[in-house]
């Protein structure tokens, strides 16, 4: 039975969801690399909105939420659409139409392989990026996206909680971004500091986005206009705020002064924290998520890199991967019925039993994600001829010689 | 005095930054300039339409130094910025007249260290 409130939350969520890409990440990750890439990385953002949005409803969707076959994988009863009409699906959402659902979770698929881009930003061939985004989204994505989601994905079937894809958006891609930033090597001029980002503004501006994105992302995973939203809604505001401000004072007091990049990273990785969690967690708890991820991706992004010396240029890994790990084993921690009947109780109500299933969501899906990635790397290298841009394109900046255009004119 | 003025590629500046630091000349003034030489620019396309012959992006270092470390600067930067490539810059040597510190209103030799 469709309901006509909860049909236009899930319309306007699926466009906030889109906003998270485009422009949000575009501008948070445009912002971070130097002047001469800024066009290359927001290409990858665009381009992928384009691909996945075709790839999702010829076979995307129907692979992830389609007819379940050995709990791994949906079968191809739903490709092109067949099956999937304007009549509500019962086993994922009973009030908005089927057409609907599929198109928010076309947006969660979008964004995923985006977040990617961050790991091997400045330095990976546009066909190499293409061919692996593809097949990433195919092999990676939709599988995942099956088991925690899709009606008898077996990480669904054991009661893991993924509100709204600590597991299948954060912790598939961040660590991708792992084993793209180790694949690939470091960028020619990276020494294990800073890169300076060419423009900060154009992050913030980034993170701003995202964080209004994020309440389609979340509170629109309730899937309806009701107290479940409110709560996701509730808690993701706190949660930003709390590990941003975690940020700030990390740095305030190991740097002598907070900074904005600072703080805005610490949003993103609240945001991200929280994901999973949004839907089963009180707003103490989710203050509590903020600061432990705040702390976190602190360490991850400024101390772990730097010792160990991957070049995840944007930190797709540092704050998606370890925020998404976070919020996903601290929803076993936090869960509580009351907030949704739904879900289950976490450990500090009684039920030690969730952190162990969610401990098990997070280590298959981060071998799952590492391997196969791992493997898709190799196979794209052989098929075009190496991995990265030959050394003095990366030299020039990818703009000119992958687009073969300037974002940015010095005379007039 | 000399008034020294490289034109290298920008992502050798770090490196002759670096070389200069080496060689304890740390007082520089640099600048983004556009230019081309035996490069000829390098084209780019918007909307379908190539332009050719853009002018390319180039560093400009400005280092005022005694005469003596006239040497040690132009080797310095060609240790640095020489790839063997065109397009990796040229140094000019220009004799500098006069040089006065705003600060302590100290000239010549003893204002430019």
């Amino acid at each position: 039975m469709i309901n006509t409130g909860d049909t236009a939350w899930v319309l306007v969520s699926t466009a906030l969801v889109l906003l998270m890409t485009a422009p949000g990440l575009m501008l948070f990750y445009g912002g971070l690399v130097r002047r001469k890439n800024v066009l290359s990385i927001m290409m990858q953002s665009l381009f992928l909105l384009c691909l996945i949005s075709l790839q999702w409803i010829l076979f995307g969707y129907s692979l992830s939420f389609g007819p379940d076959v050995g709990h791994f994988i949906g079968n191809l009863h739903w490709a092109m659409l067949r099956n999937v009409t304007g009549a509500p699906n019962p086993d994922y959402a009973p009030t908005i139409p089927h057409t609907l659902f599929m198109l928010f979770q076309m947006m969660f698929a979008v964004i995923t392989p985006a977040l990617i881009t961050g790991a091997f930003a400045e330095r990976m061939k546009f066909s190499g990026f293409a061919l692996f985004s593809l097949l990433w989204a195919i092999l990676v994505y939709d599988p995942i996206c099956h088991w925690v989601w899709g009606a008898g994905g077996w990480i669904r079937n054991l009661g893991a909680l993924d509100f709204a894809g600590g597991t299948v958006v954060h912790i598939s891609s961040g660590i991708a971004a792992l084993a793209c930033a180790l694949v690939l090597g470091k960028r020619k001029t990276y020494h294990n500091g800073a890169t300076p980002p060419h423009n900060l503004v154009f992050t913030v501006i980034g993170a701003g986005l995202l964080w209004f994105g994020w309440f389609g992302f979340n509170a629109g995973s309730a899937l309806a206009a009701n107290e479940l939203a409110v709560n996701a809604f509730l808690v993701t505001n706190t949660a930003a705020a709390a590990a941003a401000l975690t940020w700030m004072a990390i740095e305030w007091r190991i740097n002598g002064k907070p900074t904005i990049l600072g703080a805005a990273s610490g949003v993103v990785a609240g945001l991200v924290a929280i994901t999973p969690a949004s839907g089963f967690v009180s707003a103490g708890s989710a203050i509590l998520i903020g600061i432990t991820v705040g702390i976190a991706c602190y360490f991850a992004v400024a101390v772990v890199k730097t010792k160990f010396g991957y070049d995840d240029s944007l930190d797709a890994f540092g704050v998606h991967g370890v925020g998404g790990t976070t919020g996903a084993l601290l929803t076993g921690l936090f869960a509580q019925k009351i907030i949704n009947a739904g879900g289950n109780n976490g450990l500090l109500f009684g039920n030690p039993s969730l952190l162990k299933i969610q401990f098990i969501a997070v280590a298959v899906t981060m071998a799952y994600s590492f391997t196969v990635t791992f493997i898709l790397l190799k196979i794209v290298d052989a098929v075009v001829g190496g991995l990265r841009v030959e050394e003095n394109d990366e030299i020039i900046g990818l703009d000119i010689t992958q687009h073969e255009e300037n974002a940015y004119t010095l005379i007039d | 005095m000399k008034l020294i003025i490289a034109i290298i590629q920008p992502y050798k500046l770090e490196a002759v930054m670096e070389e200069l630091d080496k060689a304890e000349i740390h007082l520089k003034t640099v600048s983004h300039v556009l230019g081309c030489g035996r490069q000829k620019g390098r084209s780019e396309i918007y909307r379908g339409v190539k332009e050719a012959g853009n002018l390319l992006k180039k560093v400009r270092l400005e280092i005022a130094v005694n005469d003596n470390y006239v040497e040690a600067t132009i080797k310095a930067i060609t240790t640095a910025a020489k790839t063997g490539q065109v397009g990796d810059g040229k140094i000019f040597v220009l004799d500098l007249e006069n040089c006065q510190r705003i600060r302590t209103g100290e000239k010549g030799a003893e204002a430019i260290g």
